[in-house]
């Protein structure tokens, strides 16, 4: 857009403010961090899936010279977990262990050695009680209370949380449709793999006031559950974010090692850090679901979608986390790429005995998304219809709400598919290229922000404050938490472009409890919109309040002031310009000290019903992928040849770290499609490969050529126009390229990972006439409770019966 | 815990340094730990993701697998010892201009791999540096951009 050439800085292309320090090693992470007289902490694992513990005796590793102390979960009795509604945890274990790498006791020594040593001096006796390592097998077995993982959450079972809600008429869809399609897909979980390990650092000092740095996500979350579990007032606790070292979801939840290294410090009254293993980062996980989804869909033989019914099975693991909100959104945005004028969605998340599940880039939606887009590819197919052409015509609106009451604002999907299918040349390779060679085509849409909090309020989700001083040094303070997705970057561009200053010039205060205002944390991707959105107001009313300091001083109006270029000037008098740093000292000699604050929250949520809090955001980013892979007809061996990715980005902050976001969102996806899984054994329930050598991810040599296609609009409630970019791009890439596998050798793939085995599978079985399909065939044989009948908003109503 | 301690020396980044630690201690750990040099980073510390990367006489190697009392007539290079004082190496700018870097953690033994590469062959094509830095893990970028701050960086260089 025209107006994105009027600023310095938005929209253009820049380093990022913190990439100097990083590529020359100077950045310090939480394990860069050493404190005098610093002791080293490690966890005692369980090693069995799912047993009650009788005895820990922990008197030889008391011992043990060079050990300060040991703790087991006696010490620590209250619980907490991220979600006021799943508070299932314990630092330790007390009275049961549910996983292979439970944390049991805790251990603070000299050195990290003494403390290793000590854990394996730790007589833990457990009683073995029958596992559960399957979804279908948690959600049909009833059981006596001793035997459920969880005796005291969720609804019976190990049902953790079960949801039914419908929003429309969908049988009566189904009964007007010419036909219908039903299927039953599989996304296997997987890991974040961060490459900085999870670190913290606890300090307890003389005054009774607990420090402690942690590579979190949310920095705001960790400090009201350290508050509650240590029984400190949250005025005794500073939790300070360093830069993480990459989070993908996987450092959003409150842990065992940074409450225990708080612990240990406030009794032995030394710094205490816990820097786990990669092994121990496998286990804590809180990756993405394992999810079995049966999708059904009622169409007119024009392509029309009439009417979706959703079914999804998470497998939760053993702890709540984010369950409740990862389970409802295995359902909340099927209806923001197309028009289902009818949907009805019903999902169960459970409990195992495997490391629990948590939010991975995407949250709970790429895994309904995969299935959606091979339901809207096999549909074109039965149709003869191009599957780009299907999605158009099932397009949703901009502007417009889903039968499921979000609001949708901009969408540029329309033109995200068009201009992918384009650049890909899409149309002409479809079904026409030799065989082993395919194209297959995906969309996906994310949310920018989640629109309501983990624990219910009605505060602002993000503040910014803004301070200058007579130097003319500007200090912007922000809860917001650097993972890497650049959230420093933009809280210095946008205060910069607001002041006319630059970038570099803005220093930069973020994520500490003590010194920073309220952001909730690097998830959902809500920092650009929410954090963006807040320092644009504080910077402003900064911008207002100088000028206003100069107006008096000058005697002018304010309003005939210009402050750009790091410059402020009386625009009748352009040949008079000060600095900014005059500019700050007069309007600090008239106003005082100059602060400023901002604050963000998000629109209110269109619907009402139970539920109705996931899925609402501020805005929808959308993303189209066409993914092009050759895979050996003979080996069924699988090469990605090149991903063309166009996503409706809104306006760039900073281009450079969009297409950052896009390709790295790429990448991941690449993985999830092909290689990454999270297998146990079968009757231990010990995690497989948890090492990088054996958990499979992309290399350099993995990673096909990408294309990358910005589709600008303005979205009226991002700041200068943006939206998310960190993870909407993920989500088409794992469809499109099982879409293009079915083009290639015409076999389908219904769960991930897609690997060569599965496709020759496949191809062996079309061989001798059979489906040609690799994927699950049937779901657990349970009954939901009665859907939650939900009203659809009034240009819903009636939309049937226009179809007819 | 009471370990066998042995004299060390090491010459790490132009300079000699003389230490007394363990004897099991690998390099990562005493360039960490015993000389505070924590621009090298681990990420799993079993050599498997290629983040503890320093280069030893020139040639990238696994700090995490290697024992320093090996290493005593070599010269170790760290990421601290890459730029020429305050002036950035030309991989380092070009990290940092192209978004080669976003969290940052992998970055140190990605640039000392990629100088590795570039101080034996001034002027790789891509295939080349894909397989020259295929030991390294990156989880942010997709790589793409690392691949292009090499390139930039030969150019530059040039």
């Amino acid at each position: 857009m025209a107006q994105a050439q009027e600023y310095a800085h938005i929209g253009k292309p820049r380093p990022k403010v913190d990439a100097m320090n990083k590529s020359m090693g100077i950045t310090k992470f939480t394990d860069d961090i050493e404190l005098p007289r610093m002791a080293f902490g490690k966890l005692l694992r369980s090693t069995q899936a799912h047993a009650k513990i009788k005895n820990i005796d922990v008197s030889e590793a008391e011992k043990l010279p060079g050990v300060y102390k040991v703790i087991t979960g006696h010490i620590l009795p209250i619980q907490f977990g991220i979600m006021p509604t799943a508070e299932d945890e314990h630092a330790m274990a007390t009275k049961k262990v549910r996983y292979v790498g439970d944390p049991v006791a805790a251990v603070a020594a000299v050195d990290e050695e003494t403390a290793e040593a000590a854990c394996e001096l730790i007589k833990v006796e457990y009683e073995p009680i029958d596992p559960i390592f399957s979804i279908e097998k948690a959600v049909t077995t009833s059981m006596d209370a001793e035997h459920r993982i969880h005796e005291d959450f969720g609804f019976g079972g190990n049902i953790h949380k079960i949801v039914a809600m419908e929003f429309g008429d969908v049988d009566g869809a189904f009964e007007q449709a010419d036909f219908i399609d039903e299927g039953v897909y599989f996304f296997e979980g997987n890991t974040h793999l961060p490459m900085e390990q999870h670190s913290a650092i606890a300090h307890y000092d003389g005054t009774g006031k607990l420090t402690m740095w942690s590579a979190t996500q949310t920095p705001h979350y960790v400090h009201r559950a350290l508050s509650k579990v240590l029984e400190l007032p949250p005025n005794k606790v500073r939790i300070i974010a360093p830069p993480t070292g990459g989070g993908f979801g996987g450092k959003d939840d409150p842990f065992s090692h940074e409450i225990a290294a708080c612990k240990l410090s406030m009794l032995i009254g030394r710094p205490v850090k816990f820097t786990l293993t990669r092994e121990e980062v496998f286990y804590t996980h809180r990756g993405r679901h394992p999810v079995l989804m049966w999708c059904k869909t009622g169409w007119k033989n024009d392509g029309t979608l009439m009417g979706m019914h959703f079914k999804s099975f998470l497998d939760g693991g053993a702890h709540g986390s984010y369950g409740p909100a990862s389970t409802y959104y295995t359902g909340a945005l099927q209806t923001v790429t197309c028009k289902v004028p009818a949907y009805k969605f019903e999902g169960v998340r459970a409990f195992t005995n495997k490391p629990p599940c948590g939010p991975k880039r995407g949250h709970g939606t790429p895994q309904p998304r995969f299935a959606v887009e091979i339901v809207f590819d096999k549909v074109a197919e039965r149709l003869g219809i191009d599957p780009i052409d299907l999605r158009t015509k099932n397009m949703i609106d901009s502007h417009s709400l889903t039968v499921n009451w979000l609001q949708i604002t901009t969408c540029g999907l329309q033109e995200c598919l068009d201009k992918v299918g384009e650049a890909s040349d899409f149309k002409n390779k479809h079904n026409k290229l030799p065989h082993g060679k395919g194209v297959g085509v995906a969309v996906g849409s994310y949310i920018c922000g989640a629109g309501l909090p983990i624990y219910w309020n009605d505060l602002p989700h993000s503040e910014v404050q803004l301070q200058v001083d007579r130097m003319g040094t500007v200090t912007a303070f922000s809860g917001a938490i650097d993972i890497g997705q650049g959230s420093d970057t933009v809280l210095a561009t946008i205060v910069a472009e607001v002041l006319g200053l630059d970038p570099s010039e803005i220093q930069l205060v973020t994520a500490d409890t003590d010194l920073t205002p309220i952001d909730l944390g690097s998830y959902s991707s809500r920092v650009t919109m929410m954090m963006g959105n807040a320092a644009k107001e504080s910077a402003e009313n900064m911008r207002e309040l100088m000028l206003a300091g100069v107006a008096e001083h000058l005697k002018v109006p304010a309003e005939r002031l210009e402050m750009k270029g790091g410059h402020v000037w009386d625009t009748e008098n352009p040949s008079e310009k000060m600095t900014f740093r005059k500019a700050a000292e007069l309007a600090e000699t008239h106003k005082g000290l100059l602060g400023s604050v901002g604050s963000y929250r998000p629109p209110r949520k269109k619907g009402s019903y139970k539920g109705s809090g996931v899925g609402p955001s501020p805005a929808y980013s959308y993303s189209a992928c066409v993914a092009q892979v050759d895979v050996d007809p003979e080996t069924a061996e699988i090469k990605v040849e090149k991903i063309w990715m166009a996503h409706d980005i809104g306006e760039c902050i900073n281009e450079t770290l969009v297409l950052g976001q896009v390709e790295g969102s790429v990448y991941m996806g690449l993985g999830e499609a092909l290689m990454e899984e999270y297998p146990y054994r079968d009757k231990l329930g010990t995690h497989k490969i948890p090492s990088m050598l054996d958990y499979k991810s992309p290399t350099t040599k993995d990673m096909p050529p990408v294309e990358t296609i910005l589709v600008k609009g303005h979205e009226a409630r991002g700041p200068f126009g943006a939206k998310e970019v960190g993870q909407g791009p993920l989500l088409p890439i794992m469809p499109a390229i099982a879409n293009a596998v079915y083009d290639a050798v015409g076999v389908r793939i219904d769960e991930l990972p897609i690997t060569a085995e599965k496709i020759l599978a496949a191809m062996e079985q079309k061989e001798k006439d059979g489906p040609g399909r690799i994927g699950p065939d049937k779901i657990p044989d349970i009954e939901f409770p009665p859907a939650i009948k939900v009203e659809p908003p009034d240009e819903w109503k009636g939309k049937l019966s226009s179809l007819e | 815990m009471d370990t066998e301690k042995t004299l060390l020396t090491l010459h790490v980044n132009g300079e000699r340094h003389e230490l007394l630690v363990p004897v099991h201690k690998t390099l990562l750990e005493v360039l960490r730990e015993d000389m505070g040099l924590t621009g090298t980073k681990h990420g799993c510390e079993v050599g498997e993701c290629g983040t503890c990367t320093v280069l030893v006489d020139g040639l990238p190697i696994l700090s995490c697998l290697s024992l320093p009392i090996e290493n005593q007539d070599q010269e170790i290079t760290t990421i601290e010892g890459v730029a020429q004082g305050s002036e950035p190496h030309p991989l380092q700018s070009a990290f940092t201009q192209l978004g080669a870097a976003q969290c940052g953690y992998c970055t140190p033994g990605m640039i000392l791999t990629a100088k590795a590469l570039l101080d034996e062959n001034a002027d790789p094509d891509r295939e080349t540096i894909e397989e020259a830095l295929s030991g390294n893990l990156c989880r942010c970028t997709g790589y793409l951009k690392i691949f292009e701050a090499v390139e930039m960086a030969a150019e530059q260089s040039k």
